[in-house]
């Protein structure tokens, strides 16, 4: 299953991943690969077969609506890169 | 006695006898690990001054007749993946080089209230995406047995320094073989429990659905009291299994006479080392001699384990590696930026490797728009197939049996240079992972001075079972999980 | 000119007034100081994981009942893939093709017809964190930097998507405003547009003869006044571009309100692929009957029934019945007053108006009226025995409302019985009569102004307490018998 050079840079656009040339086509060529070991997958018949998201099936997992302390805000903001009291800093969005 | 090579049960027996004191412990082990880790660096922090004082804390309660646990004062290390408060946790990564978490995993909470006091975080695959610890942002892992090559991947460091003295005993992650790869190629005991078994709050993730905490020990025994600390539902873990944990360590002299023990032919064959077989099959020999019914067992659906598996797993890590993106925490380059695009798109490009790199944009792939069906869909109905296989063996069979690893620990660099080779240390074990249940290795012996391991499976909470012939076989095998000492030391000597 | 067709569609956003949030028990309360209600769980942090909030689920079950929806067997949150900073996973848990319910309807009084709209579906899904731009305008475009606030991020949102049923911006107001009613009856939410615990977006096309045309999509409106002008505004735009054969581009409009249009949205950066996949931290969810019927038993009379009833109990109109029903607290206190017996739709002018219009400007909500329910009836009362005229009753109500106390009390104190006794208007109006002998000539040559200014004049006399209807007749009697 070959992946076209397009194909990587979109993906890596969703990822927020910048790559050099070198890199994307490295990886164009080794996800190539990856899928096209993988292709045994879309050749299996899995007619009326449900996917199975859990191995242990659980339903209906849930909390009860109470409050639980927060952490203080020096904690929440312990390991942040930029931030001043009213938020976590981040440069422009457009 | 060397303390260092003493066992977690046996220590904490005599700490509590007041044989030895937590403080002499703790200091015979970080002695242990100066010596020894310029040869093997398991360890990516160590913490010498909180081990001290934590274990001078535990004496002090000791000496009053305190409580402090049932294994007070016995040391431990960690795969640098859970979170510990307080303690620098990177996951083997630059992203997370200098992270410092504001709470505690479950399962670490849970050893420290059972007394244990923490060594060090030991190295792993960055972002526990590996099997052989060479994709650690802080350099690799050598395995105690010889050091030019891998301790397996990813708990590659936790594996490596339980077999070298360097603990007692370590907690791993195993999501497609993390914890029992490397527990074959050190020669050691390492358990993956039934998904949900062990909690994964604070276990930072890799694949969601396929991730689980288990213990690494030289002995099964360790292996099963570690389990028994760390089992156990956990509210904050919504995939946490309600039922309560019993006392494992009542499996260890269980009756193996008449279990019925299936081979599976698709992992003992083809694509298994020569060695490695041999080993193997001289494993099932004594159990059979024991009185354990063995024969063969075909699981079709198991060659498509490693495509399946290489679909899933980067998949849900390509969204749980999102949150690194420089906002809350975490790595973030020097220098001004455009927007916050240019910012997310070089923290991650300059703070993830390339393995993870090569997985997030696999997985990103798979989840993309067209061809979701035709990946991720499709491979997590595999993974029911593959449930269903081993619903069948259950059936005819109480535990199924195969090696850990095709191969023996191979060289450093060895694998580097093409990812899908690498993929392919995984066979035996992914399977386990993606059915969910429990798996054990167990050492089977050595070849050509390397160690083997040998793995057994059973249906969903099953580990009782699994450390009954796990114990069974140590027993049978008697096994000395000492690497030579000479290159540890660099010809210095052994420890305290 | 052409004959257009309008089709609008809503996504609604509300903001459940849980106690926690949805994945963690980080307090919901409003207006704390930035990042101070959040933990390792919805600050994203590494190795945290998710546990649903059983209430809200409960309260999404509950409202999606109220609009008539089926309940799923069984259903999955699934994440939702996109990066942007305020989002402390860089997903958001939310639920794609197998949500909490679907196909329901919500039937909307419009007056002279009944428009139904169907529900697509109601899910749940947490909310995202709230960015501050700072920069000179405080606007994201030209901002220097932001700030991002987490305490939002991980409160429960429901949200509902409806069919595209809805014929004019009126239709989309009232049904928005039945919404808003219906939820404020269910006590699930504050749903306050202002506030940002009721957010709504459009999807709107105009075509010109059979089909839909082109969709776009509306955002940021931010209150009701402006979804309505934000919709016609738009509505108006594409028929215009359809007139003088323009395209219409399918697009994300923005609704700017001090300039009153909308223009296209810049583009995000990111490409749209959410690339959902089922959540592995989450259990699905199986709500089992006994549960989705013990939920439905929370269900009161709601608003839209509640208006048909009004209308046919108490004879009032679409428009008035929809004022009194639009808050549960203020149809409670109608009926209220109703039970002391005195004329429905007396007691609906007065309390749908005045009454109204005095809690609206002292911010007094309804729940904490200083006047009781039962006074409005006496209020009535007193009207209708002709101890008060109109005007009269007004001043009472307002003392009533200021000093909390009840109107018979406030009469006998001020002695404001109106003067109904004939014989004593008699008097006056003879008097004034024939001191303003020129008013009278007018009027007896049809000037009708003059019986206006006679009117006053008598009032004048008697203090505003003569009944006006007799002054009149007495005039009238006057002017006609005794010239």
């Amino acid at each position: 299953m070959a992946i076209s050079l397009e194909d990587v840079e979109h993906v890596a656009k969703l990822a927020r991943l910048a790559l050099t040339d070198e890199e994307k086509e490295t990886y164009r060529r080794q996800l190539s690969d990856v899928l096209e070991h993988a292709k045994t997958i879309s050749e299996t018949d899995t007619s009326g077969v449900a996917p199975t998201g859990h191995a242990v099936p659980l339903v209906n997992v849930f909390r009860e609506d109470e409050e639980r302390p927060s952490l203080p805000s020096d904690e929440a903001y312990a390991n942040a890169p930029w931030a001043e009291p009213g938020g976590f800093k981040v440069p422009k969005i457009i | 006695m060397d303390l260092h090579y003493t066992g977690a049960v046996e220590l904490a027996k005599m700490i509590a006898a007041r044989e030895v004191s937590a403080a002499e412990v703790t200091r015979a082990l970080l002695s242990r690990i100066d010596s020894v880790e310029p040869a093997v660096k398991a360890f990516i922090t160590t913490a010498p001054e909180e081990a001290g004082k934590a274990a001078e804390l535990i004496d002090g309660r000791i000496a009053v007749g305190e409580q402090c646990g049932p294994f007070a004062g016995v040391p431990i290390a960690i795969k640098d993946v859970l979170s510990t408060r307080g303690f620098r946790t990177t996951c083997g990564s630059r992203i997370l080089e200098n992270y410092i978490p504001v709470y505690d995993a479950t399962a670490v909470e849970l050893v420290k209230s059972a007394g244990t006091v923490m060594l060090g975080k030991a190295n792993m695959d960055e972002f526990a995406m590996g099997s052989s610890t060479e994709n650690s942002y802080f350099g690799p892992t050598s395995n105690p047995w010889d050091l030019e090559r891998v301790p397996g991947g990813s708990s590659g460091g936790s594996a490596a320094a339980v077999a070298a003295g360097e603990a007692p005993w370590a907690l791993g992650s195993d999501t497609g073989g993390s914890i029992r790869q490397p527990a074959a190629l050190c020669g050691i005991v390492g358990m993956k429990p039934t998904y949900g078994r062990v909690s994964r709050y604070g276990l930072v993730a890799f694949a969601s659905s396929l991730d689980q905490v288990g213990p690494m020990a030289r002995n099964v025994a360790d292996c099963a009291a570690l389990l028994g600390i760390i089992a156990g539902h956990d509210p904050c873990d919504s995939t946490s299994i309600e039922t309560g944990a019993p006392d494992y360590s009542k499996a260890l002299e269980g009756d193996v006479k008449g279990i019925r023990v299936g081979v599976v032919k698709e992992l003992s064959s083809d694509g298994i080392d020569p060695g490695v077989l041999g080993s193997f099959k001289a494993a099932v020999e004594k159990l059979q001699a024991i009185g354990l019914e063995c024969d063969e067992v075909s699981l079709p659906s198991f060659s498509n384990g490693l495509s399946a598996y290489y679909l899933i797993a980067p998949a849900e890590a390509s969204s749980n590696l999102a949150r690194f993106d420089g906002v809350r925490y975490g790595y973030r380059p020097e220098g001004e930026f455009a927007d916050i695009w240019e910012m997310y798109d070089r923290v991650r490009s300059e703070g993830f490797g390339k393995e993870v790199k090569r997985r997030i944009m696999l997985g990103t792939y798979a989840l993309s728009a067209g061809y979701f069906d035709q990946y991720y869909g499709q491979a997590q109905k595999v993974r029911t197939l593959i449930v269903q296989d081993y619903g069948r063996a259950w059936e005819r069979f109480d535990v199924l049996v195969s090696p850990t690893s095709p191969s023996t620990a191979f060289k450093l660099g060895e694998k580097m240079d093409d990812p899908l080779t690498m993929y392919l240390s995984d066979i035996c074990t992914i399977p386990v992972n993606l059915a969910g249940i429990p798996g054990i290795s167990v050492p089977s012996g050595l070849v050509d001075g390397l160690p083997v391991g040998f793995q057994i499976m059973g249906p969903p909470l099953s580990e009782e079972k699994l450390l009954t012939v796990a114990s069974a076989l140590e027993r049978e095998v008697g096994f000395e999980p000492r690497p030579p000492e000479g290159p540890l030391t660099g010809g210095k000597g052994g420890g305290a | 000119m052409m004959a257009y067709g309008t089709t609008i569609g809503l996504e609604i956003h509300v903001e459940l007034a849980t106690r926690s949030k949805m994945f963690c028990g980080c307090s919901t309360t409003f207006g704390s100081e930035p990042n101070t209600n959040t933990c390792p769980v919805c600050l994203g942090q590494p190795g945290s994981l998710p546990v649903a909030n059983r209430a809200a689920i409960a309260d999404t079950i509950l409202l999606a009942l109220a609009m008539n929806c089926a309940i799923s067997e069984h259903s999955e949150f699934h994440r939702k893939n996109y990066f942007y900073p305020d989002m402390p996973k860089d997903f958001q848990i939310s639920q794609y093709d197998v949500p909490l319910s679907h196909d329901g309807h919500l039937d909307v009084d419009m007056g002279d017809y009944v428009r139904t709209v169907g529900i697509t579906r109601v899910h749940l899904e947490e909310d995202t964190g709230k960015s501050v731009h700072i920069g000179e305008s405080g606007r994201i475009h030209g901002a220097e930097y932001s700030l991002e606030d987490f305490n939002r991020a991980g409160i429960p949102l429901a949200e509902i998507v409806s069919e595209p049923d809805i014929k004019s911006p009126d239709e989309a107001r009232a049904f928005l405003q039945l919404l808003r009613s219906t939820i404020e009856y269910l006590e699930i939410s504050d749903c306050k547009m202002e506030e940002g615990s009721l957010r709504c977006d459009a999807n709107v096309s105009v075509s010109a003869g059979v089909g839909l045309g082109t969709k776009v999509e509306i955002k940021n409106m931010n209150s009701f006044r402006s979804l309505f002008r934000a919709l016609n505004y738009e509505v108006e735009r594409q028929k215009y571009a359809l007139d003088n054969g323009q395209a219409i581009v399918q697009e994300t409009r923005h609704w700017d309100d001090s300039a009153g249009k909308t223009h296209p949205l810049r583009s995000k950066e990111e490409a749209f692929d959410y690339r959902y996949f089922p959540e592995p931290d989450l259990a699905p969810i199986e709500p089992d009957l006994e549960w989705v019927e013990a939920i439905r038993a929370r269900l009161p009379e709601l608003p839209a029934k509640r208006l048909e009833r009004f209308k046919r109990e108490f004879g009032l109109s679409s428009e008035m019945a929809s004022t009194l029903t639009g808050e549960k607290a203020l149809a409670d206190y109608y009926e209220e007053a109703v039970a002391t017996g005195q004329n429905p739709e007396k007691l609906a002018t007065w309390i749908a108006g005045d009454l109204t219009a005095m809690l609206k400007e002292a911010s007094v909500p309804v729940s904490a009226c200083p006047i009781r329910p039962q006074s409005l009836g006496e209020l009535v009362a007193l009207i209708d025995s002709k101890v008060l005229s109109g005007k009269m009753a007004k001043d009472v109500l307002k003392t009533a409302f200021e000093t909390r106390r009840a109107p018979k009390e406030i009469v006998d104190e001020k002695g404001l019985s109106q003067i109904a006794d004939v014989g004593e208007l008699d008097m006056v109006v003879g008097e004034v009569i024939s001191e303003n002998p020129d008013a009278a000539n007018d009027i007896k040559e049809g000037k009708e102004q003059a019986l206006k200014f006679l009117m006053g004049q008598v009032m004048r006399l008697s203090k505003g307490k003569a009944n006006p209807q007799i002054v009149q007749d007495l005039l009238k009697k006057q002017l006609n018998g005794e010239c």
